[in-house]
């Protein structure tokens, strides 16, 4: 920002006597009006720069709620209440904070996918793309400790559900429990633990981090947009990436950062909109363990763990828990080693493209799932959930006797009938045309798999008022299946 | 600034003592000295929470009226290893089941299967987990769902006419209650 040589001002001499000294002009601008290539100015190119738009805001808004909120167990929960309620502004920030959170890793997810599809990450980019991962995980870190630190049920359960992970470590897992709970329960000490990794450990790293991604964004040069056919080699890359810059490069500022500050000022507003029409995450119930009557449910990135552990065979729980962050890290890290150069372009990578529709689907779907959790019994359906009319319409007193078994007996929990109630076992609206009586009788009383046996916990009477009840269970025009080893009756 | 260069005629190649090689040396040695002297209390301190015993003590559940014979009812205690700044986790719920006169079994109320908390439902006698369908028995036992075991379960004893139970810390499959 130098000003034209004529007769200078008095904010142009201030100017100079502080370039004299900080040498602005020699260090800095280089750098921003670097030349970047061309192609490189494109809208698929934003979203690095709105990850740490988002991040300069977590900054910013995280300042503020810290001016307010207590870390401490016995206090922190108030103070939310306090921040959401009291406060000026409180619930507004404590919103943009947690909605924030939610953009940066949208933002960021979107950014490693872009970079993946576009090739960056290969010759001579890999330490760029290694540093970016180190900064995924750090922001997903922010993402679980900035849970803990919404000190409710959900936080309180959460870290429980991390430290019963821990605890399958062969050897050590109790140690490690210990040290993430900075003692024997969850207390006092682990919310100071996440605390401090939340706003001093993790952050601290993170603008490390973010310093060095950026030097080697600098240093090494933006990827080009990749053009199909045009291979990287490690001998001629640097060249004709050289070259290309000197031939239709432009300079990073003003040329090509124009979208950026474009897309910046978008996803502002966008924040400000979701902040202020859907309001702060919680806080849900105090985090009281003996306030029993909850239903822990993790934020929406862990949603699709959260399905994982529930529809993984028991067997493959710890081995998988102890294996998979290991080899999944370690396989995002090594990408641009064992695929270091060739072919950038999205165009002639259909495998590239195959496994980030892959893993979307995946991620969706488990999420979706994480979000419905059909495993979860209904804990309250078997006192609060109707039965249906035409369950109970014209049956006889027996199967009636049968229906209030099923309700009191907490069936409803796990089974659902017309639609509502559990979804973690089948649903009974017409098991009578799978199951033949003597298969229900066996069914209830010794149980497999995912539903307990009720041999011990139901009198012989209740047991026939069940199953005529589920054996009534078939539509009017089919009939209910029998065994074939007894012969059909007439009118039987 | 005395420039230390190789002696002339020096048979062996031997870096030669110099005043700024004394000196970097030493800066170096004292450095590692004083990162130990302070690191260590730092590890030590970030790693208190360890202890070689683990954190077990007798806690008193209450009077043992409170437990109807051939029921199961929910109990809460002060976990004995907190400080004042806990607030409400410090306090701990179990599961009482009272089997005869004399005759208990206390369950941790951490599901064995990623510790949500379980609830007893004394119609089906069944606990139930809410996180990912776990079932236990009333004895405990695993009934069905991801739980790689039973109930965790705590040391009782009765003392006069008290319950009192052995714990002081969030059971996982590494450690009990």
């Amino acid at each position: 920002m130098s000003a034209p040589a004529q007769p200078k001002g008095r904010l142009a001499r201030v100017g100079e006597w502080l370039d004299f000294r900080l040498k602005f002009r020699e260090s800095i601008l280089p750098p921003i009006a670097h030349p970047v290539p061309k192609s490189s100015a494109s809208w698929w190119y934003v979203f690095g720069s709105a990850t740490l738009l988002c991040f300069v805001v977590q900054i910013v808004t995280g300042m503020c709620l810290a001016l307010v909120y207590v870390p401490s167990a016995s206090e922190a929960w108030t103070s939310l209440e306090y921040l959401n309620y009291v406060q000026p502004f409180g619930w507004f920030l404590r919103s943009l904070h947690s909605w924030g959170s939610n953009f940066m890793v949208t933002l960021m997810t979107i950014h490693l996918v872009q970079v993946y599809l576009f090739g960056a990450y290969k010759y001579p980019r890999e330490l760029t793309w290694v540093v970016g991962c180190v900064l995924f995980l750090c922001t997903l870190g922010m993402a679980f400790t900035g849970q803990v630190m919404r000190f409710d049920q959900d936080a309180y359960w959460g870290l429980g559900i991390g430290v019963a992970m821990m605890g399958r470590f062969p050897v050590i897992g109790e140690s490690l429990v210990h040290l993430v709970l900075g003692g024997p329960i969850i207390g006092a000490e682990t919310l100071s633990r996440f605390f401090t990794l939340h706003v001093f450990a993790v952050p601290g790293l993170l603008l490390m981090l973010i310093g060095v991604h950026l030097w080697l964004v600098i240093k090494v040069g933006i990827n080009e947009w990749p053009m199909p056919g045009r291979l990287v080699t490690r001998e001629r890359y640097s060249d004709e990436y050289h070259e290309l810059v000197a031939k239709e490069g432009e300079p990073f500022v003003p040329q090509g950062v124009q979208k950026d500050i474009v897309f910046a000022g978008i996803v502002l507003v966008a924040l400000f909109a979701c902040a202020a029409v859907f309001g702060p995450a919680g806080p849900n119930g105090q985090p009281d363990p003996t306030l029993i009557e909850t239903v822990p449910r993790p934020d929406f990135f862990f949603l699709s763990l959260f399905a994982v552990f529930a529809l993984l065979p028991p067997y493959l729980e710890t081995p998988l828990i102890l294996t998979a962050p290991v080899v999944l890290v370690a396989l995002a890290f090594l990408l641009p080693f064992y695929s270091n150069t060739g072919e950038k372009s999205w165009k002639r990578r259909p495998g590239a493209w195959i496994l980030v529709i892959v893993v979307f689907l995946c991620l969706g779907t488990l999420t979706w799932l994480g979000l419905s959790s059909p495993w979860s019994p209904d804990m309250s359906a078997w006192s609060g959930t109707p039965t249906p009319v035409e369950y109970v319409k014209g049956r006889t007193p027996l199967e009636l006797q049968g229906a209030l078994v099923f309700q009191a007996k907490q069936c409803r929990n796990c089974h659902s009938l017309g639609g509502e109630g559990g979804m973690r076992g089948p649903a009974l609206d017409d098991v009578a045309t799978v199951q033949t009586r003597d298969e229900i009788v066996r069914q209830v009383l010794q149980g497999d798999g995912n539903m307990p046996a009720y041999g011990k916990n139901l009198k012989p009477q209740e047991v026939t008022a069940l199953v005529a009840f589920l054996t009534a269970m078939h539509p009017a025009g089919e009939p209910a299946q029998r065994s074939a080893t007894i012969p059909a009756r007439p009118g039987g | 600034m005395a420039e230390g260069g190789p002696q002339p005629g020096a048979p062996a190649p031997a870096p030669p003592v110099t005043r700024r090689g004394v000196l970097i040396g030493l800066g170096v040695a004292l450095n590692v000295v004083g990162a130990a002297l302070i690191g260590v209390p730092v590890i030590g301190y970030i790693a208190s929470a360890l202890r070689t015993r683990s954190y077990q003590a007798w806690i008193p559940l209450g009077k043992l009226a409170v437990f109807p014979e051939g029921q199961t009812r929910l109990a809460t205690y002060t976990n004995p290893f907190t400080v004042p700044w806990d607030g409400v986790t410090a306090n701990v719920p179990c599961w009482v089941r009272r089997i005869g006169a004399e005759k208990f079994q206390v369950f941790a109320i951490n599901c064995a299967h990623l510790g949500c908390p379980v609830r007893w439902f004394p119609e089906s006698g069944l606990f139930m987990c809410p996180c990912h369908g776990g079932v236990y028995y009333e004895d405990g036992s695993r009934a069905s769902g991801p739980p790689p075991r039973g109930l965790f379960e705590y040391e009782y004893e009765i003392r006069g006419d008290e319950l009192w139970v052995r714990g002081g810390q969030l059971p996982t499959l590494a450690g009990p209650v």
